[in-house]
C-alpha cells in the first residue's frame, strides 16, 4: 500500500506540513478547518503524524496549536491597533487581521513587526475596510508610527557647534529614525487618543461593578470627519508624543527627511513662510533632539 | 551544586521574570531580588525605552538572558544578523549564561511565535545539538536549553522526552533550563510520570530550573503562565532541587500579572524547598550519629 502524500519521515517534512496547519484560519467556532488543502478530511492528514491519545484525538491536539497560533496574533494584532478596531468593529476587524496575517505571516523573529506591511495591505485589498478604508490607511499609518517610536534607534544630535562649522549651502541634516512624519486626509490623532481612553475606562470598569462595565460599553466615538492633517509621530525622554505640525514646516522636514540640503529644504516650505518662522521651527525642532547627523 | 559550568559557575538565587507592568516599581523602589531573567527579543531593538529600563536595571541587578526565537529545533538556519544582535545584547547584560527552548517555530522564514515540540528522533536530536553548538560558539557563554511543555506527540518519534533531551545536552555538551512546571503539564497531557523524567536526565548539566503556573481544561492542561504555582508542581521542584543540587531558579508570571510583592513573595516559596535539600544533603552531625 502505498504512504498517504504527506505522512512526514524527516523533521524538515514534519515541520513544513504541520506548520501548514497551524497557519490555516480557523473555521467557525474556532475549530479547524474540517478539509485539508486536497479535499481529504482533516482528521486524516493529522493521523498521519499526529499521535492521539485516551483523551484527544490526533486532529483535536493539533487543533489545540492550530487556536494557539490564531489567538496569539490575533491578540497582538489587536494591541497594536486599538484605532483600527474601534473604526471597523470587531468582527470586521477579525475579519481583516485574518486576511492579512494569511496574506503575510510573520518573518520576523519578534511580533513588534507584525503591523509592518499592513498599511500597504489595507490599499491594495481595500474590500476588508469598505467603506472606511481611506480612513483605516491613515490609522494603520498613525499606529505603525507609534510602534517606530517607541523603539527605533536614535542618532547622535547635531550640536550647534556643528551647524555653525557647515556650510550652509550643502548642510544636510537628518531627522531621528524614530520620528514619522504623516500628512493624513483625517484627524486620526485625536480620534485614536479616544479610543485609547475609552479602552482604559472600560479596562478599570471591567475590574469594577457591572454597572460600570454597562455604561462604558455604551460608549460609542464617532469616527473622524474629513480634514487634512499633518503630525509628527515622536519621542521625548522616551516617552510617545504626536505633535501636530503646520503644512509649511511639515514639507520642510519631509524634505530634510528625504535628503534635500538645507536651503532646498527650507524653500520646500514654500514662499509664505517667513524668516522668523524658520527659525523659530528649526529652535524647536532642535530642542525637541529630532535633528540628526546623516548616516 | 549550586555552580556548573552551564550556568558560568555562579550560584544566582531565586529570581523573576521582569515583566513591563513591574518596571515602575522596580525602578523606584528597588527591591531586593537576587536577580532578574530578560526576554532577549523584547530588548533586541534600536533605542527607546526598553533599552532605558535595561540599563537601569542592569546599574543596579544581575540579569539573565532568556530567549524565545532562537529555535534550535528548526531545520532552518539560524540568521546571522540575528546572532550578531544577541551578542551585542549579551555584551549589554552580561548574562552568565544564556538559554533558550528545545523545540521549533519557524519554517523557510515564517515565524509562528510558537515553542513547538520536537519529533523524539535521533536526526532531530543531532540537528538539535549542531545548532546549540553553533549559537554557543558564535556567542561564546555557556547554553541552557528549556524543556517546553507540550500537547502533541508524533509518531515518528523513536524515544522518550527525557531520553531526548538527554541525547541532545550530551551530543551539544550543553546544560539545561529544567522548567519543572512543563515537566509536570507533559506529563499530565502524555500520561507519563514526572518523577521518571526528573531521574532520567542529567542533572550535573541543570543550570536553571523555572517554575510557574498552569491551567487545567477538560481533556488537557495549558502551560499558562497566569497562576501561581501548583502543589504538585512544588513537589516536583523539591524532588529535582534534592537531584540536582541548588540550583538558580526562576518563577514565570506572564499573564493576568499581580504586584510585583506578589509574585515576588510567589518566587521567594522556593526557599522552603531549597532549604529542605540543604539539610537532607547535609551530613548528620556527629552526636546524632552516634544515636
Ligand atoms: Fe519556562
Amino acid at each position: 500500500m502505498p504512504a498517504a502524500p504527506d505522512v512526514p519521515r524527516d523533521l524538515r517534512s514534519l515541520q513544513r506540513l504541520m506548520h501548514r496547519a497551524l497557519l490555516r484560519p480557523l473555521a467557525t467556532g474556532d475549530r479547524m478547518q474540517r478539509r485539508w488543502m486536497d479535499g481529504r478530511a482533516t482528521a486524516e492528514v493529522a493521523a498521519g503524524f499526529v499521535r492521539p491519545n485516551d483523551r484527544l484525538s490526533s486532529l483535536e491536539r493539533l487543533e489545540i496549536y492550530n487556536r494557539m497560533y490564531w489567538f496569539r496574533l490575533i491578540d497582538n494584532f489587536h494591541d497594536d491597533n486599538p484605532g483600527l478596531r474601534a473604526v471597523l468593529g470587531p468582527r470586521a476587524f477579525n475579519r481583516l487581521a485574518i486576511a492579512y496575517l494569511t496574506r503575510y505571516p510573520s518573518r520576523s523573529f519578534t511580533l513588534r513587526d507584525l503591523g509592518a506591511r499592513l498599511e500597504g495591505f489595507i490599499r491594495r485589498a481595500p474590500r476588508w475596510t469598505a467603506p472606511h478604508t481611506a480612513l483605516a490607511v491613515d490609522i494603520a499609518r498613525f499606529e505603525w508610527a507609534q510602534t517606530v517610536a517607541f523603539d527605533a534607534p536614535a542618532r547622535p544630535v547635531l550640536t550647534t557647534a556643528e551647524i555653525a562649522r557647515a556650510d550652509p549651502a550643502r548642510l544636510r541634516l537628518g531627522l531621528q529614525p524614530y520620528v514619522t512624519l504623516l500628512a493624513l486626509r483625517y484627524p486620526v490623532d485625536t480620534y485614536v487618543i479616544a479610543v485609547k481612553q475609552r479602552d482604559a475606562l472600560r479596562a478599570e470598569a471591567s475590574n469594577a461593578s457591572v454597572a460600570a462595565r454597562t455604561t462604558a460599553r455604551v460608549r460609542r466615538i464617532a469616527r473622524p470627519r474629513r480634514e487634512p492633517v499633518w503630525i509628527a509621530v515622536h519621542r521625548v525622554d522616551n516617552r510617545l508624543f504626536y505633535k501636530r505640525l503646520e503644512r509649511p514646516a511639515y514639507r520642510i522636514l519631509a524634505a530634510l527627511q528625504a535628503g534635500r540640503p538645507l536651503p532646498r529644504a527650507v524653500a520646500a516650505g514654500g514662499r509664505a513662510v517667513t524668516p522668523a518662522q524658520v527659525q523659530e521651527w528649526f529652535a524647536l525642532w532642535r530642542q525637541l533632539g529630532w535633528l540628526c547627523r546623516r548616516k | 551544586m549550586p555552580a556548573n559550568a552551564f550556568n558560568g559557575h555562579t550560584d544566582y538565587g531565586i529570581g523573576i521574570g521582569l515583566r513591563v507592568p513591574h518596571y515602575s516599581h522596580i525602578l523606584s523602589r528597588k527591591p531586593v531580588v537576587d536577580w532578574f531573567e530578560i526576554i532577549s527579543e523584547n530588548f533586541l531593538v534600536g533605542g527607546g525605552r526598553p533599552l532605558e529600563v535595561l540599563d537601569q536595571i542592569l546599574e543596579q541587578y544581575r540579569v539573565v538572558q532568556h530567549g524565545v526565537s532562537l529555535y534550535f529545533g528548526s531545520t532552518d538556519r539560524t540568521d546571522r544578523e540575528h546572532l550578531r544582535r544577541l551578542k551585542a545584547l549579551v555584551r549589554r547584560t552580561k548574562t552568565p549564561w544564556l538559554s533558550d527552548h528545545l523545540c521549533w517555530g519557524s519554517v523557510d522564514g515564517t515565524y509562528t511565535h510558537d515553542l513547538l515540540p520536537l519529533p523524539y528522533t535521533h536526526e532531530a536530536a543531532r540537528r538539535t545539538a549542531a545548532k546549540i553548538r553553533q549559537v554557543r560558539d558564535y556567542l561564546e557563554i555557556p547554553i541552557c536549553v528549556e524543556n517546553v511543555s507540550s500537547y502533541a506527540e508524533f509518531h515518528l518519534s523513536e524515544m522518550t522526552e527525557w531520553e531526548f533531551l538527554t541525547e541532545v545536552v550530551e551530543q551539544a555538551d550543553c546544560g539545561i533550563l529544567l522548567d519543572v512546571n512543563n515537566i509536570y503539564v507533559s506529563s499530565r497531557n502524555h500520561g507519563f510520570n514526572p518523577y521518571e523524567y526528573l531521574d532520567g536526565i542529567p542533572a550535573h548539566r541543570v543550570g536553571q530550573m523555572h517554575i510557574a503556573g498552569h491551567t487545567k481544561f477538560e481533556k488537557y492542561i495549558l502551560d499558562t503562565h497566569d497562576h501561581p504555582v501548583l502543589d504538585p508542581v512544588w513537589q516536583l521542584y523539591a524532588h529535582a532541587t534534592k537531584r540536582c543540587g541548588v540550583t538558580a531558579t526562576l518563577l514565570e508570571w506572564d499573564d493576568r500579572i499581580p504586584s510585583f510583592q506578589e509574585v515576588h513573595a510567589e518566587a521567594l516559596k522556593a526557599n522552603t524547598y531549597i532549604a529542605g535539600a540543604r539539610a537532607a544533603s547535609k551530613p548528620a552531625p556527629a552526636h546524632a550519629r552516634r544515636a
